[in-house]
């Protein structure tokens, strides 16, 4: 494999991450489901950019789903909701900024040393640099569920933690079909039970802020 | 038509999967809710006698699925539970649908739910892939957050959203996990499907590089343990319990635990086999010891019966990770006595809670007294129940627990200390609680309640006999599965 060819991988991996940061510090609604577009893209593009050096036509198929569904057609119905609930005005965030941002940094930092040290000269170069993307992905996504109130933005950043499995799925190199298609699948499922949830919330509160909903804990009778 | 039959008889693994979702679109498309609850018992109980099939008949090992000693206990036990709850489910929503809880409609969604679940459930159990096992966990966490919230009560929904959320976190740090391995397996099984086929990765797992499969092992850890229920990702469980329909509470508390915990003994397995990797025991006793110290404390505190229940459940599951981790063939062999015991017992408990629930109108522990005066064979089927959870002689969580606590004894002298402390705990609030529910001035409703009391005291007779005596064979195979665990 010539020197392009990671290269490229490498960049668009980085990307991810990059898309990952950018997310974190949206604070209008409209705008993180844009950012959450090109997360998607870039997403896409890199598994594209994995079936074309691997050779895995089969691969071509989890990069058209992620491209339709992720980028296309979630972000345009997570609008449209946000419109009919009109919630676009801002997100309620648990910290500023900037110490999620911090956070963010240090969890990049840990799954580079923990996913560098793990996979030793044992595998290939490229699937253990992707590794430590994938994960830094996941454990930014998993951040951003933490940090925000809204259950919208809970649901970009669950999608985005999905996109990050999906990096590493497709880095590993010939990992069984089944399993990719499995995860897009799985993330269609999981976004229809959010849109019923979304559905009903709307039906009973009139907000999608999980904070409101924390008022009825069970204990609290 | 015959055919089909024909390979069903003959193929106790095909039945096991393929009736639960053949009943899964027949209840979907059936209407009327007296048809469907008898369907649902009907087609839980051919599941379960398929399952007994496997006993008899194994099939040979496969690329997607495989049957062997391990497995056999939990999909037994599964399908059992199962039909009892379906059977417990029938008089449960018959009740709700009167007093307008639940409406028809929903029914048919909350029926085909069900054996949606058990097929997850069977799936996952049966799966000799890593990756399909991830994908029918999956899909069991799912199933089960589209049950919880069907009150669509302001708690429901949000005992629903927690769910799903913490669920899905823990489902992804999981399949990271799974990916993990694939990665760790690829060099040495090469590429492709057979490098995600358990009996290949368990042969070969020697040589598969230490350092990965340990990261790996974390993440599956942490990521199946949320679905455990294990101490400090436990938060969606109690919620859960509480506000979803009962006969979910059961098949959660009793069944979807298990599996979890199955998988986590899977790898468990896998990393045994290699030396140089970090040994898992440890991380699963510091979790199950914290589990049971945890939920020993939170029990005092609990106001809700079903979230009592839930808080107990966290201690069993924390007993069960805590032998497991302890290993050996005696800690092996007190572990899977301990899981089985504890679904037969917890599952009984939430049949008696649903009933008492529906009698009294409320799940409030404060407004709950003289159960054995106002509802005697509830009452004292609750008093049973909670007197084998709490692990008194002579039943059957007494023994499996005296033979954890004294086998912790011999290796870990100062973690049994710790163990033994926490069961006391637990033992107190239990009885604390329960002199409140039986005894005493009954307050509430007093009208008796259509209950099928079948179920919850065939569970309890099953504990007790096993803690009278269990046969011979049976004890053969559970201490030849304890030596399959290492």
């Amino acid at each position: 494999m010539d020197r392009h060819a990671f290269d490229v991988a490498h960049m668009l991996a980085g990307g991810l991450v990059l898309v990952s940061f950018m997310l974190l510090y949206q604070d209008r609604m409209f705008a993180l489901l844009n950012v959450f577009a090109v997360h998607a893209l870039v997403l896409s593009a890199s598994i594209a950019w994995q079936a074309y050096i691997q050779g895995a036509e089969h691969l071509y198929v989890p990069a058209a789903i992620a491209l339709l569904l992720k980028a296309v057609i979630i972000p345009i119905a997570l609008r449209r909701i946000v419109i009919r609930l009109d919630i676009h005005r801002s997100i309620e965030t648990v910290v500023g900024v900037g110490p999620t941002l911090f956070a963010g940094i240090a969890l990049v930092a840990l799954s580079m040393v923990v996913m560098l040290k793990a996979t030793g000269a044992s595998i290939d170069p490229l699937a253990r640099e992707d590794l430590a993307f994938a994960l830094s992905v996941v454990l930014l996504g998993l951040l951003m569920m933490v940090m925000r109130r809204n259950a919208v933005s809970q649901i970009v950043g669950f999608m985005s933690m999905e996109n990050g499995l999906l990096l590493a799925a497709t880095g590993a190199k010939g990992m069984p079909l089944v399993v990719e298609i499995s995860i897009a699948f799985s993330v269609l499922v999981a976004f229809i039970v959010i849109g019923v949830f979304l559905f009903r919330i709307r039906e009973r509160f009139d907000t999608v802020d999980v904070a409101a909903l924390d008022s009825f804990r069970g204990e609290r009778r | 038509m015959s055919g089909l039959w024909h390979k069903l008889a003959l193929e106790p693994v095909t039945a096991v999967l393929m009736l639960p979702l053949a009943a899964a679109a027949l209840l979907l498309l059936l209407p009327g809710y007296r048809l469907g609850a008898r369907l649902n018992v009907a087609m839980a109980l051919a599941t379960f006698l398929a399952a007994l099939g496997l006993l008899l008949q194994r099939p040979a090992v496969g690329g997607y699925l495989f049957v062997d000693d391990l497995n056999v206990v939990f999909v037994v036990l599964a399908t059992f539970v199962g039909f009892t709850t379906s059977a417990f489910s029938a008089s449960y929503i018959a009740h709700e649908l009167s007093i307008g809880r639940l409406s028809p409609r929903y029914l048919r969604f909350y029926h085909a739910m069900y054996q949606i679940l058990m097929f997850a459930m069977n799936l996952a159990l049966l799966a000799n892939n890593i990756g399909l096992m991830w994908v029918a966990i999956e899909l069991a966490t799912l199933t089960t957050v589209a049950m919880v919230g069907i009150y669509r009560t302001h708690e429901a929904l949000e005992a629903a959203w927690k769910y799903f959320i913490l669920g899905s976190v823990g489902i992804a740090l999981a399949l990271f996990g799974t990916i993990l391995v694939y990665v760790a397996a690829r060099p040495v099984v090469g590429e492709g499907q057979d490098a995600m086929v358990w009996t290949t990765l368990i042969d070969q797992a020697a040589r598969f590089s230490p350092e990965l499969m340990n990261v790996a092992f974390i993440f599956l850890m942490l990521g199946y343990g949320t679905k455990v229920g294990l101490a400090p990702l436990h938060a969606w469980l109690p919620d859960a319990h509480a506000e979803g329909p009962t006969p979910i509470s059961a098949v959660l508390s009793g069944l979807l635990l298990n599996v979890a915990l199955y998988a986590v003994l899977r790898f468990k397995m896998l990393l045994a086999t290699n030396p140089a990797a970090i040994a898992p025991g440890p991380l699963m006793m510091t979790m199950g010891l914290i589990s049971v110290v945890f939920a020993a404390f939170m029990l005092f505190r609990r106001r809700d019966i079903k979230r009592l229940f839930a808080y107990s459940s966290i201690e069993h599951m924390g007993i069960v990770t805590f032998a497991f981790g302890i290993g050996g063939a005696l800690a092996n062999f007190a572990g899977l006595l301990h899981m089985s015991m504890h679904s037969l017992t917890k599952s009984a408990i939430f049949f008696a809670v649903g009933h008492i629930a529906q009698a009294k109108g409320t799940q409030r522990l404060g407004a709950i007294r003289g159960l054995t005066e106002s509802h005697p064979v509830l009452g004292w089927g609750l008093v049973l129940g909670v007197v084998a959870i709490a692990g008194l002689p002579p039943l059957g969580i007494f023994m499996s627990e005296f033979l954890i606590v004294s086998s912790t004894f011999a290796r870990a002298p100062w973690l049994a200390i710790v163990l033994g402390l926490g069961l006391l705990l637990a033992l107190g609030a239990l009885m604390l609680r329960l002199s409140e529910l039986a005894f005493g001035h009954p307050t509430g409703s007093t009208a008796p309640v259509k209950a099928s009391y079948l179920p919850l005291y065939a569970h309890l007779a099953l504990v007790l006999v096993a803690g009278l005596y269990l046969p011979q064979s049976l004890v053969t195979w559970l201490q030849s599965v304890a030596r399959l665990l290492g």
